[in-house]
């Protein structure tokens, strides 16, 4: 009975190593475009801007276009990779039959 | 007093004291007392748990000035808002789904419950529970005077009878409910914020005669403001970047934060959160900074930072309307409020008072207790705000990132290192505060350091300190027990 709660609670950390991981990769990417886009069109003069949209380029592209693209990826992880578990160990037999 | 106005606020409070009533009554049914109202009974969905949240990481940002800063310095300070969307996804996806199971199995209803038996050194306890006491009693007493604040400039009474009425409204709500009723009305306040901010920069929009004229109006009365460089171009890349140890990954570490990541019900209400709250907390973050950029040419002149929302609410938008929107920050500075209320008194009653003071009080006397401490502060509180002392603004000033510097470490390597312990944390928390306020008062006085916020050194130096004394005083690896401490023997 030890032994299975063990391996159980191996795979569950396991699982949330994974998705923290994801958290991780998901902020840098976020923080990467972000930047990138800020900076790398925001720093030419003013007056030599483009607007999208009314906007800036530089902002429609870091700050709106950026946000929905992080929501979009938001939704894949959820959708996609992260895995459903249960949080209480009481609840381990039954769920046990389920995934096995 | 403008009707008008005050109508629809006074609707919204009373609308907000049932719901602290209507969960009081649930709360009478349900079998342990300390977790139901510290933390709800750990039963919120995915609605719930995105919105209060999303409420708690507002604070950290009205903290920042907000819309004001925005309206003076331009897009810049937008761009470096939208660093919180991360706190979206990243709080959910990091503490995730090993806090909530670690947590269940310690019993924890506070970060400092997590800590205590993670590190298991009483050292750890108190310097948590000193830290918790001293930055967040701060940080809530100067959400009183802002509260007050804005109760006084829409209905137009005395600053200490707009005080008296925020605090009366926060302590009664705060003492029947709970964190169950903080829940709720965080719930309620960020439906109101989403739709609230969407209307009035519609309504900003219409009034600057759309979005080209505005940008034309800014771009004549100074370039810089639609550059991400602010208005002087005192913003750099790197400084704007620092931000997202502030107010984007920072934010894992607040004790605010971290208590509702321990909340969640099951994975299916965690990951509609994650979804939920990213979405919101961009919109309302993009939204509210935008508004504060665009009334800039559409009112000109606004001296005081903290009153662009509100003057341009009730510039733009019929007076109800602008009643139920305005009805919003005040939620949101309530609901800051009695979170960080429930915070301050956990830590004085369960980490101080039960640990050790009285570990066999009983649950009776916690109750008595919980609800006593969270009333006698409040009255603090209110006492402080009435004048507030400066070394009141002076800690709150740098409250969240203190608690940052002192707990991120702590925090996450105890989750996900095995070998981090006691030494490790009690340097680390040492090291961050001290250097924490060390930095802030040289930056105060010199400007910058390496130009980055106050908060990103201390980071790194704890962050070095905690592996260095957890390799140096190295014990065997750590493993979380494999079921509830309670039951295993």
């Amino acid at each position: 009975m030890n032994q299975k709660h063990e391996g159980k609670l191996e795979h569950r950390f396991k699982i949330a190593h994974r998705e923290a991981l994801i958290g991780c990769a998901l902020a840098i990417f976020n923080f990467v475009w972000w930047y990138g886009f800020a900076y790398g069109m925001g720093s030419k003069a003013p007056e030599e801007y483009t607007f999208i949209l009314g906007f800036p380029a530089w902002f429609f592209f870091s700050c709106i276009l950026g946000f929905l693209v992080v929501v979009g990826l938001v939704w894949y992880i959820v959708k996609f990779q992260l895995k459903d578990m249960p949080f209480e160990d009481e609840e381990d037999e039954s769920n046990e039959v389920n995934s096995a | 007093m403008n009707w008008g106005v005050v109508f629809p606020l006074i609707i919204f409070v009373i609308v907000v004291f049932l719901v602290g009533i209507w969960s009081n009554r649930k709360m009478a049914g349900s079998k342990s007392f300390l977790s139901d109202y510290f933390l709800g009974s750990r039963e919120f969905g995915g609605l719930v748990l995105a919105m209060t949240m999303v409420a708690t990481y507002g604070s950290a940002s009205s903290f920042l000035g907000g819309p004001g800063a925005a309206y003076s310095i331009g897009l810049g300070w937008v761009l470096l808002a939208m660093s919180q969307v991360a706190t979206g996804y990243f709080v959910l996806l990091v503490l995730g789904k090993k806090f909530a199971i670690v947590t269940r199995r310690f019993n924890a209803v506070t970060l400092i419950d997590f800590l205590k038996e993670r590190y298991k050194s009483s050292a750890v306890v108190l310097l948590s529970a000193v830290s918790i006491i001293v930055f967040l009693f701060s940080a809530m007493a100067a959400q009183w005077v802002g509260g007050a604040y804005l109760i006084q400039s829409i209905t137009g009474i005395s600053y200490v009878s707009a005080l008296f009425i925020f605090t009366i409204s926060v302590l009664i709500y705060v003492v029947i409910g709970g964190f169950r009723a903080v829940a709720m009305t965080d719930t309620i306040q960020g439906v109101v914020m989403f739709f609230g901010t969407l209307v009035l920069l519609i309504a900003v929009v219409i009034a600057g005669g759309g979005l080209n004229n505005i940008f034309a109006d800014l771009m004549n009365e100074n370039p810089n403001l639609v550059t991400p460089y602010g208005q002087d171009g005192q913003l750099t890349g790197l400084y704007v970047s620092s931000f997202w140890i502030l107010v984007g990954v920072g934010v894992v570490a607040l004790p605010q934060v971290a208590v509702r990541a321990m909340s969640y019900k099951n994975a299916k209400s965690m990951h509609r959160a994650l979804l939920i709250g990213t979405i919101v907390v961009g919109f309302i973050m993009l939204n509210m900074h935008l508004i504060g950029v665009f009334a800039r040419p559409v009112l000109p002149g606004i001296e005081v930072a903290d009153q662009v929302i509100p003057m341009v609410a009730l510039d733009v938008l019929p007076p109800w309307l602008a009643g139920i929107i305005l009805a919003a920050p005040l939620a949101a500075m309530m609901s800051t409020v009695d979170s960080l209320l429930l915070l301050v008194s956990s830590s004085i009653v369960k980490d101080v008072y039960i640990n050790y003071v009285k570990p066999d009080a009983t649950e009776s006397l916690v109750k008595k207790l919980s609800l006593g401490v969270t009333a006698v502060i409040g009255t603090v509180a209110f006492l402080l705000a009435i004048s507030p002392p400066e070394l009141l603004i002076f800690l709150n000033l740098f409250a969240f990132g203190g608690l940052e510097a002192a707990f991120i470490w702590p925090l996450v390597l105890g989750l996900y290192w095995k070998f981090a312990n006691k030494y490790g944390a009690i340097a680390s928390m040492i090291a961050g505060i001290t250097s924490y306020i060390g930095i802030h008062l040289y930056n105060e006085q010199y400007g910058e350091l390496l130009g980055v916020h106050t908060v990103t050194i201390p980071v790194v130096l704890s962050l070095i300190t905690f592996i260095v004394f957890s390799l140096l005083f190295k014990q065997e690896a750590y493993y979380f027990p494999t079921k509830n401490i309670n039951k295993s023997a």
